[in-house]
């Protein structure tokens, strides 16, 4: 664990790197009496996939959320690339967190629209028009990529739980975020098909240099796509390292993630 | 951010939606710490507040109303700043007007025709029949019309606003809006309020114009009266003090289930049985916001006719 201390504090003089996307310094965050982020130190590099784990409960969730600003955290720090989210107003915060996206662990569809509509939502959203042309072939290269092509006028209710995290997979994919923050992408979801969303993982990094946050409970996907992993515990991080770093760690506790 | 956040205070600095968060906790906290509290003091030592459990739910009460305003004012503060989301406003207001039309025209005429029906023998005992038509005008356009068509509308409206915006909370689809760069206030609670506002009008004098044929239709059941005659009467009775109040009040009405609705599905607890609370919670809070509303409107009204 000296490893991970001394990570820590180096990772202090990281976060004006330009190599350094998301910095995190001591983050905390409470609600109520239930203190979930008790002192993070986390940063993500360019281009890396790094791969969260933790049991339930532990605020994986939180912390990742904390990123894009759907909870404000209580104390601590917090760079964007490499700027403090604290020095920053609110339309330089909404630039910046347009180049975020984050697949929600309940997938988060829009049910009153359709597969088509959803996806166009982002789209529209932007600051200048994206032509119709352009749009609807965008809409078509997102769907095929996760493989959802013949289900572009069915509703998110008439598709299965897999298909929903691809599309909401591709609903994130489609602004061509710098960073992605994947919550449980392959929670709830066959070996094959968990698979599939671990390539396509894999690829979104290799074709866009996306820098991502994997929260993930399956070892599997965790070894496919993981760059460097780090564990959480009551709140905090307690181990950092390669796949085959911790597998073979000395603490029982953190080998057991990986049985 | 943290050492600012400690100067305002979280209710300052917070976003919006941290605040009702904050306001929620602090209900959740106030309402049972209060009444355990009651309990035990009502046994053993009736000091303090002598009606704690009273006292609690009235601050729930007024912590409501005040979190009511905080989102209202907040409403007024996204409405006026761009971007403005026409797109979803007319596809709201087609949403809200169109697709309560049928049950406030049926109503209207039920009412139109109960309510003639219904006072014919009374005046024709006075032998003043001839004023049924006048009568049943005035009290449709003065306030029957508009207080059923406002309470069928937050029955109707109120209740879907605060149940599609809770189910869109529970399931984050409320985050994922605002993750993708909209803000979900301006796209979700402006649209629905303006409608909401703009079309209760709408149908409200399309209501009192059903209800008024329905009264026709009702005296010419007791034998022909013409058409001409008959409204000709009505629009002689009719004075403008009657209709700009009436009309004036429906935007009230409409602006109050309108943003009922949608404060109680934005604020709805995560969680199914959520959903169902906000669509009851917006019914019934939205209804007796109707009359209270309906009231000083009469006081109003009433000071300036006099
Ligand atoms: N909006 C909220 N209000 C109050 N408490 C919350 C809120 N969001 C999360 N929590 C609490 O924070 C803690 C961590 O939740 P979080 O969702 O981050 O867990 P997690 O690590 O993602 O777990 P899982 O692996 O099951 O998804 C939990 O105890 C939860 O009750
Ligand atoms: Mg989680």
């Amino acid at each position: 664990m000296s490893a991970i201390e001394a990570a820590a504090v180096t990772e202090h003089a990281h976060h004006q790197d330009d190599h350094v996307v998301v910095a995190m310094e001591h983050l905390e965050k409470s609600f109520g009496d239930n203190h979930v982020l008790r002192g993070i130190d986390l940063v993500l590099k360019k281009g890396e996939n790094l791969v969260l784990l933790g049991k339930s409960g532990t605020g994986k969730s939180v912390l990742i959320k904390c990123v894009v600003g759907l909870v404000d955290c209580d104390e601590g720090n917090l760079f964007l690339f490499g700027q403090n989210v604290a020095d920053l107003d609110e339309k330089k915060l909404m630039d910046i967190r347009k180049k975020i996206g984050f697949l929600f662990q309940s997938s988060a569809l829009y049910d009153s629209m359709t597969v088509r509509e959803n996806l166009e939502f982002p789209l529209n959203r932007q600051q200048q028009p994206i032509p119709k042309e352009e749009m609807e072939s965008l809409v078509r290269e997102a769907l095929q990529n996760v493989g959802l092509a013949e289900a572009i006028d069915k509703t998110p209710l008439e598709l299965s739980g897999g298909m929903r995290k691809r599309l909401g997979l591709a609903r994130t994919l489609i602004l061509k975020p710098e960073i992605m923050l994947y919550d449980e992408p392959t929670a709830g979801l066959d070996p094959i098909t968990s698979k599939e969303i671990s390539n396509l993982i894999l690829e979104v990094q290799q074709t866009y240099g996306t820098s991502s946050i994997i929260i993930t409970h399956d070892i599997d996907c965790a070894r496919r796509t993981a760059n460097r992993i780090i564990i959480m515990k009551d709140g905090v991080c307690v181990a950092e390292g390669s796949y085959a770093d911790l597998k073979k760690s000395a603490d029982e506790w953190i080998r057991s993630f990986f049985e | 951010m943290q050492q600012s956040q400690e100067e305002r205070g979280p209710l300052e600095n917070g976003s919006p939606k941290e605040k009702q968060r904050i306001i929620r906790r602090i209900v959740s906290q106030l309402t049972p710490h209060q009444s355990q509290n009651s309990h035990l003091e009502g046994d053993i030592a009736p000091k303090g507040l002598p009606e704690a459990i009273p006292v609690s739910r009235m601050g729930a009460f007024f912590l409501k109303v005040s979190s009511l305003t905080i989102f209202t004012l907040r409403f007024f503060k996204e409405v006026f700043r761009p971007p403005y989301e026409f797109h979803e406003l007319a596809k709201q207001s087609f949403l809200i007007g169109y697709k309560s039309f049928p049950l406030v025209g049926i109503t209207g005429f039920i009412i139109g025709l109960v309510l003639t029906i219904q006072s014919r023998p009374t005046l024709a005992k006075f032998g003043a029949e001839a004023w049924l038509p006048a009568m049943v005008a005035v009290s449709i356009i003065r306030e029957i019309g508009p207080a059923i068509t406002a309470l069928i509308f937050a029955g109707k409206v109120g209740s879907g606003i605060g149940a599609e915006l809770a189910s869109m909370n529970v399931t984050e689809q409320i985050d994922a809006m605002q993750v993708s760069g909209t803000n979900p206030f301006k796209y979700l609670v402006v649209t629905r309020v303006l409608s909401a506002t703009l079309m209760l009008p709408i149908l409200v004098i399309l209501s009192d114009a059903i209800g008024l044929f329905g009264s026709y239709v009702a005296v010419n059941l007791n034998g022909h009266v013409s058409a001409y005659l008959y409204f000709s009467q009505i629009f002689q009775s009719l004075e403008y003090k009657d209709l700009l109040p009436a009309f004036v009040k429906t935007f009230f009405f409409g602006f109050a289930v309108g943003i009922i609705g949608c404060y109680e599905g934005y604020n709805a607890n995560k969680g199914t049985e959520g959903v169902g609370k906000a669509a009851n919670a917006a019914v019934v809070f939205a209804s007796l916001m109707v009359f209270i509303i309906d009231m000083i409107a009469v006081q109003i009204t009433s000071l300036f006719q006099n």
